[in-house]
């Protein structure tokens, strides 16, 4: 398997983590998501692009009950099933929600928490975790992001990279069993951006579950093993990610890609 | 002045003083405590999202600024008994004092609220918290931030409406001062020294103020 290909097969062959089918949602009368299905397997990296307005992010959302789908089911584990057509309730959601954790693309860091309280608030406060092990375990994944020596800084303190590789390591400090990115480097200087998909690729290669939004085509390439295609709020195809970005089936995929890499 | 006036003026500042420690400090302190828990229950109710409820916290607020400070602390003090409910000044004070800062402060608190970015909300939410818990850990401090400036003119305008609480015989700062007057007869001197020691009270807490503001933004990008 060479490096830059994460080899389409390996981690799909893992039993599946999460299963999303026929989620639908709207807002008003506006359609946004039209029976998206979608499946990730444990360890694997699934990349979800699509135009401004697709739906990607609300896919997102759907997964951990920011928002509550209108109809569809989404599976965990094949132990934890939410029916949206059945007003799932609270516990039902927030059971989803403890699963997986997100990384916004504004970061949405606590402005007046310092970046260790960040990251410990979630294992402290919800989990109840004792205090010095989730520090410790805080300090330890500050450190390999290189942040060991900001954890007491607070977040106006630190650049857009600095923060949104805390945004990560707030995510990571919760131990989910699913990681989703909205996004999380499009509000990123170029210059920073770098780093933080340099982290996002480590993160893969040690087998987090991941679902990542994302316009970085060349990132999801060498990174993802699937790429999902969503447009107007459906899936319009999906498939190894080198097949997807360099030779896919459907016109739309091929129109979209193309003003990616050419905008002009 | 005659040196009689002075000593008027030095011999009264005793009591005045005293009813300022014993009388108006506590009473604006305890009012505005009271008034800030009905003003986070109201602004929630306001927030709540239940039509019922967020309608009759708005009757609340109307109610409380479309009628006078005064008649609200008549009508707990001198209305109340015709219904059989007999409060002593004290109490009558704070409660009134309370209701109307609360119906105030309500408002800056609910702006404050929905002053913190959505996706403060939805970060809480992703890390595992319930509403309430979002609400006092996260929400609530930065809301602190942005109210403290109005809060703080609504607790200065409290320490000085706290004078009409003499009307009902709490004995504070004003009341000592119109008894020495009415003793004495030496209006204009006595009212200018109760005055006086509001203001120097008023500017003692706007200096507060400003410590607090800086304490509370020191996590903000100047
Ligand atoms: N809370 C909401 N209320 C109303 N409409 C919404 C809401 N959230 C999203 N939408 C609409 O749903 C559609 C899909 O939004 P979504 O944010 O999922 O798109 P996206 O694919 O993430 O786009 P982008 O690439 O711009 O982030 C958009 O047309 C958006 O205007
Ligand atoms: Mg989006």
């Amino acid at each position: 398997m060479s490096p830059t290909d994460p080899g389409a097969g390996r981690a799909a062959d893992g039993p599946a983590l999460l299963a999303v089918t026929g989620l639908r949602k709207s807002f008003g009368t506006h359609e946004v998501l039209r029976a998206v299905d979608l499946t990730v397997h444990t360890g694997e990296v699934v990349a979800i692009i699509g135009a401004s307005g697709s739906g990607k992010t609300t896919v997102l959302r759907c997964l951990n009950g920011l928002e509550v789908a209108d109809a569809g089911r989404v599976e965990v584990h094949g132990s934890l099933a939410v029916d949206f057509a059945t007003s799932p309730d609270r516990r039902q959601l927030n059971a989803l929600r403890d699963r997986s954790a997100m990384v916004f693309q504004h970061y949405n860091l606590f402005p007046h928490k310092t970046v260790l309280e960040n990251v410990t608030e979630g294992p402290i406060v919800v989990q109840r975790r004792p205090v010095r092990e989730a520090r410790e375990d805080a300090l330890a994944l500050l450190a390999r992001v290189g942040l060991a020596d900001r954890a007491d800084a607070y977040p106006f303190q630190l650049s857009g990279g600095q923060q949104q590789r805390v945004g990560i390591v707030r995510a990571l400090a919760l131990r989910p069993d699913l990681l989703l990115f909205d996004e999380p480097t499009s509000a990123l200087d170029p210059e920073l951006v770098g780093d933080v998909l340099t982290l996002m690729r480590d993160l893969a290669a040690e087998g987090w579950t991941m679902v990542v939004v994302t316009h970085e085509l060349q990132f999801a390439r060498e990174v993802a093993h699937r790429v999902v295609f969503l447009d107007e709020g459906a899936v319009l195809e999906e498939g190894p990610a080198r097949q997807v970005l360099t030779d896919p089936a459907q016109e739309r995929t091929r129109q979209f890609i193309r003003r990616l890499l050419h905008p002009l | 002045m005659t040196s009689d006036q002075w000593d008027l003026v030095l011999g009264s500042l005793g009591p005045i003083t005293g009813g300022a420690i014993r009388g108006t400090i506590p009473l604006a302190l305890a009012s505005f405590a009271g008034g800030m828990v009905i003003a986070v229950a109201v602004a929630l109710m306001r927030l709540s999202g239940r039509r019922l409820v967020a309608a009759l916290a708005r009757g609340y607020v109307s109610l409380i600024r479309g009628t006078p400070l005064l008649v609200q602390l008549f009508v707990v003090f001198y209305g109340l008994p015709s219904l059989g409910l007999v409060i002593d000044p004290w109490p009558s004070a704070i409660i009134a004092f309370s209701l109307n800062v609360g119906g105030y402060a309500a408002e800056v608190v609910r702006a404050a609220i929905l002053s913190v970015p959505k996706g403060q909300w939805e970060a809480a939410y992703v890390i595992g918290m319930a509403r309430p818990t979002a609400l006092r850990r996260i929400i609530l401090p930065q809301a602190a931030r942005v109210s403290v400036p109005p809060l703080s003119n609504t607790f200065i305008s409290l320490v000085k409406d706290t004078s009409l609480a003499s009307l009902i015989l709490v004995t504070e700062l004003f009341r000592e001062a119109q008894k020495v007057a009415a003793f004495s007869q030496e209006f204009m001197l006595l009212y200018l020294e109760a005055a006086l020691v509001y203001w120097v009270i008023c500017l003692a807490l706007s200096t507060g103020q400003g410590v607090l503001e800086k304490r509370l933004d020191r996590y903000v990008a100047h």
